[in-house]
């Protein structure tokens, strides 16, 4: 079966590009931190250093749109989680018609390209005198957000075993007693769960963040604007420090995650 | 409604209802609301608003129409949406077939994680690695000149980066859906077809790709959306000649200070991208809600 062997050899080729195609990109980015070239590059190296770190660390306006970015991310774990778990039990007490309609209605900012979700919120805030900053950046990355926490709780409440809530009420607990005692503490895996795709996804937000900041700086439009206005490695050094915090989130996350369904 | 209340007692409903009110009303119905009406308004200094001349028309769409090179911009952005979208769907297909039906449980578990790693990294990131890359003295460049293929440096920077960057940028989105659907594709199938004598490509054409049509449509309608809403590739890696939608609408807002205009560009691809979407769903015979899955 040669045909057999030809296919296998281009398919293991396909394999390797896939893979160079796909860590290619972030490896040649890391390793251009530490080269002396002014301009971000591997090719010529030019020396080894360690001083773009020392650059970036030395860079005021990368603390304060760091600073703004956590801040932003904070606040919109703190709208998203509650109103996604809402949506959640709201959807999941509906009727089946109701229930499908209500479905589409409420995943359609998924499908909304986030430039929209941006200039709406920008235009009708305008309306009401407030303008571009961390508010809106909360409110309109928040409208997407919340899709994501909806599914990640309805995903969970789909296993809950209502006798619980049953049993738990005919023991005498009021029904706020039950929610806070039997239900919130078997959605919180999806919560946590939820709350730190919540704070990724608001990091890393830029087409709905950038209509709606104002004068505020983030750090994606942070890095953006650097890589207009005059790039070097010193980019490169902060994005290295946001990769390896993002590899180690990952790899907490699936951790955490196997350890809860083992 | 009357079941909310039974299981969670009116108080905490009523906070429950509230909170997602809250949400679509004035988070997802009011702004797009406003949206359209200040798309059929005509940008007026703020002495005449509420006067003669602000009265609804659809003028600020028509100019779309009528300007030959935002027409050009906003037909291409169609165009190279679906093409990246295409090419994203080439690249992803035969791993996420691999993965499906051919990998073992190691191996898959190890490629899930090795495709996952790249999008824990943010997207500007992501344009960013490509900026790198592509960039008139970059790694790319130097290499072709290192090994003598090219004499003079390329400018790859255009419609090429733009679409090298979305397609890396959007993988996963592509291939997670195709991968759920083929995984639900039973082995046997595939091996039936075989033993009856079907080719390698018989078997991807009349079996393997109608079976995983939902996860492909959707794949495909995420990748278009994502692609013709993008802002941030084709302000980094294009060049002048390469303008996106997404751009003229950005300076529509915040360089030629018309946001009438502005809104009725961003409704148009709103309204191009809601199209998309439920066509595509509605041939594929997709149901809208097995497409956030």
């Amino acid at each position: 079966m040669s045909a057999e062997r030809i296919f296998r050899a281009i398919f293991v080729l396909y394999l390797a590009a896939f893979a160079i195609y796909l860590f290619a990109p972030l490896m040649i980015m890391a390793a251009a931190a530490f080269n002396e070239s002014r301009f971000p590059t591997v090719i010529p190296w030019q020396g080894t250093t360690l001083s773009w770190f020392s650059t970036m660390w030395a860079d005021e306006t990368m603390w304060q749109s760091l600073w703004t970015s956590l801040l932003v991310a904070a606040c919109v774990v703190a709208v998203v989680v509650p109103v996604g778990t809402a949506a959640a039990l709201v959807l999941t007490s509906l009727h089946a018609r109701a229930r499908s309609f209500a479905y589409a209605v409420m995943v359609s900012p998924l499908l909304t390209p986030g430039v929209v979700i941006g200039i709406s919120t920008l235009i009708l805030w305008r309306q009401l005198g407030v303008g571009g900053g961390v508010f809106l950046i909360v409110l309109a990355q928040s409208t997407f957000i919340i899709c994501y926490v909806m599914l990640m709780v309805m995903a969970r409440l789909q296993r809950f075993d209502r006798t619980q809530e049953e049993a738990a009420l005919g023991l005498g607990a009021s029904r706020i007693m039950v929610f806070r005692r039997v239900l919130l503490p078997f959605l919180r895996p999806a919560l946590l769960a939820s709350a730190g795709l919540a704070v990724l996804q608001s990091v890393e937000n830029y087409n709905t963040t950038l209509f709606v900041r104002g004068f505020e700086t983030p750090l994606t439009v942070f890095i953006a604007t650097k890589v207009r206005t005059g790039l070097t490695p010193a980019v490169n050094a902060l994005a290295l420090v946001i990769i390896l915090a993002a590899i180690a989130g990952a790899v907490f996350y699936e951790l955490a995650r196997r350890r809860r369904t083992a | 409604m009357g079941e909310l209340r039974t299981r969670f007692g009116t108080g905490l409903s009523t906070v429950f209802l509230v909170l997602v009110l809250f949400w679509l009303a004035g988070m997802v119905l009011a702004p797009n609301l406003m949206m359209i009406d200040y798309a059929l308004r005509p940008n007026l200094p703020p002495a005449a608003l509420g006067g003669p001349d602000d009265t609804y028309s659809l003028s600020n769409i028509l100019y779309l129409a009528g300007e030959p090179t935002h027409r050009a911009i906003f037909i291409k952005t169609i165009w190279a949406s679906g093409l990246v979208a295409l090419v994203t769907f080439l690249v992803c297909y035969p791993i996420a077939f691999w993965m499906a039906q051919r990998a073992t449980v190691g191996q898959l578990s190890i490629a899930l994680l090795l495709i996952i790693i790249p999008f824990f990294i943010n997207e500007v990131l992501r344009t960013l690695a490509w900026f790198i890359i592509l960039s008139y003295r970059g790694p790319l460049n130097s290499v072709l000149m290192n090994i003598g293929l090219i004499d003079a440096p390329i400018r790859w920077q255009g419609d090429g980066g733009v679409l090298a960057a979305m397609v890396y940028a959007y993988i996963l989105f592509m291939l997670l859906p195709i991968y759920n659907a083929i995984e639900s594709l039973e082995k046997a199938q595939v091996e039936a077809a075989r033993d009856l004598g079907a080719s390698p490509l018989r078997i991807h054409t009349r079996v393997v790709i109608p079976h995983a049509k939902a996860g492909i449509a959707t794949g495909f309608v995420f990748t278009f959306m994502l692609a013709a809403g993008s802002y941030v590739a084709p302000s980094l890696l294009g060049s002048p000649g390469s303008r996106w939608f997404t751009e003229i609408i950005y300076n529509w807002f915040f360089e030629g200070g018309d946001w009438n205009r502005g809104a009725a560009y961003a409704l148009v691809l709103l309204v191009l991208c809601l199209t998309v979407v439920l066509v595509t769903l509605r041939l594929a015979r997709v149901n809208l809600a097995d497409v956030a899955k």
